[in-house]
């Protein structure tokens, strides 16, 4: 990816807004990649950690919201907790995958932001997180209906499923709650 | 004694046998549960969305059910939620704007008179208090215990409030005071990847298998956890691991709820032990436990 550096991308609206979403500074990382090596996922990345920091910092947007990166990252927290600089690396993964959701930007990893989707789904119209209603809408969103169908079953044997949904009644209060959001800030 | 009880959706489905054990243990060990009334999902899952105020509304909103109810101490046994409740009441000490817009969001007021915390911390206490050792009928008999806590519930240190965040102990001092033998280990607070249990499961078995190769390594005859995402990864992943990475891991996955609930003498058949993949009674009978 070719990189671009002028004033202007380097003070984009975009820096602000992951940055003040983390409620993180991103200027004090000296780039010593602490976050790189303790990163248990930074196999699978197309950036490490600290490389994406450095990208926010350098305002390139396109590199990091089409990152694999952000929806790799498992928000385990060890970089963040690791950091000598406290760089609230994880804040700052989960304010740029909010930020690509907003833009329409498609998720490198679309399964990864398929389950977070396919959570709402269900939390929105149980008030929990139903199991079964999780799995299915996202095989409905990832089109792998036969994906640890025999797992599943099994779960199902030993008790590990429930086929209803506990306390549905709460739906009607979290849907309220998230209207309100909705109707305040645009989309959820 | 008694505690508001928060068990979070996984233990009302995936994880039934840990939310028993810790109700059986909890009623053998004198501590009344009174679970939260009409609580919802805590928005872990759910926190990666447009909107940056889901993920803050859903756990405030549990919080404040506490309070209502009289507030004080919640136990939480899923270290997810744990982190949700912990962090969220983090984020509005420091900002006092978002915690007006969560109010009115949630349409009413929130003095923060709740602490959650993790029952594992609670019963370490009670467990190795003199009034409890009558109590321990049942010796883990030198069992050799990996005790692996995962991420959420020690990280980030400055919300979850451990000092030893990366070789915390406070299971390694139970199992040492239901008289098993607690072994030092790399992967402690490693992450299993919880994120991608139904999805990027790859990424799961890697990293389940090389937290199950190094407590094996290091002899561990069984490994204790306070996470059903952890348990549920290691448990469930194990047959597959063992053809992808060609090793041979017998290693159960046990909660540490059914480890005390062992040594307090409860029946092994109401510790849900048969709900696990890899059963964990042949080594418990093997060490003269069962």
């Amino acid at each position: 990816m070719e990189i671009q550096l002028s004033r202007d991308v380097i003070e984009s609206p975009f820096v602000n807004e992951v940055l003040g979403e983390a409620k993180s500074l991103v200027n004090n990382c000296y780039q010593c990649r602490k976050c790189a090596a303790g990163c248990p996922v930074a196999y699978e990345m197309d950036y490490t950690p600290a490389e994406i920091m450095h990208a926010v910092r350098l305002g390139q947007k396109d590199l990091v919201l089409g990152s694999k990166t952000i929806w790799i990252c498992a928000a385990c927290k060890t970089c963040s907790t690791r950091c000598p600089q406290d760089v609230e690396i994880v804040k700052i993964m989960d304010a740029a995958r909010r930020v690509a959701l907003r833009e329409g930007i498609k998720p490198k990893v679309p399964e990864a932001a398929a389950f977070y989707r396919s959570a709402l789904f269900t939390v929105k119209n149980f008030g929990r997180l139903y199991e079964i209603g999780l799995i299915g809408r996202l095989k409905l969103a990832t089109r792998d209906f036969f994906k640890d169908i025999g797992l599943g079953l099994t779960m199902f044997r030993k008790g590990k499923l429930s086929l209803l949904p506990s306390g549905w009644r709460r739906g009607f209060r979290v849907r309220t709650i998230l209207n309100r959001i909705k109707n305040e800030e645009g989309a959820i | 004694m008694r505690y508001h009880y928060y068990p979070g959706c996984s233990l009302h489905g995936t994880a039934k046998e840990y939310d028993d054990s810790l109700r059986s243990v909890c009623k053998a060990l004198g501590v009344e549960l009174a679970e939260v009334e009409g609580w919802i999902c805590c928005g872990t899952s759910s926190r990666i969305s447009m909107s940056p105020t889901v993920g803050a509304a859903l756990p405030l909103e549990n919080l404040m059910l506490v309070e209502q109810a009289g507030g004080g101490d919640v136990l939480v046994p899923c270290p997810a939620c744990l982190n949700r409740f912990k962090s969220v009441q983090h984020d509005l000490e420091e900002d006092s704007a978002l915690k007006e817009k969560l109010e009115r969001t949630l349409g009413r007021a929130y003095e923060g008179r709740v602490e959650a915390r993790h029952p594992l911390d609670v019963l370490v206490d009670l467990v190795g208090s003199d009034e409890m050792r009558p109590k321990l009928v049942r010796s883990l008999n030198g069992l050799r215990v990996a005790s692996y806590y995962g991420c959420v519930l020690v990280r980030p240190p400055e919300t979850m409030g451990y000092d030893d965040y990366e070789y915390p102990m406070v299971m390694d001092r139970l199992v040492r005071t239901l008289g098993g033998e607690p072994i030092d280990w790399s992967y402690k607070t490693e992450c299993c990847g919880a994120n991608f249990a139904l999805t990027r499961t790859d990424i799961v078995r890697k990293l389940s298998c090389d937290i199950m190769v190094n407590a094996r390594d290091e002899g561990a005859e069984i490994i204790c956890t306070c996470c059903q995402m952890c348990q549920a990864n290691l448990d469930t992943r194990k047959r597959e691991i063992e053809q992808e990475f060609g090793v041979e891991l017998d290693l159960p996955i046990v909660y540490y709820s059914q480890l005390i609930g062992l040594a307090v003498g409860l029946d092994p058949g109401t510790l849900g032990f048969e709900r696990h993949f890899v059963d964990p009674r042949p080594v418990l009978r093997e060490k003269g436990i069962l």
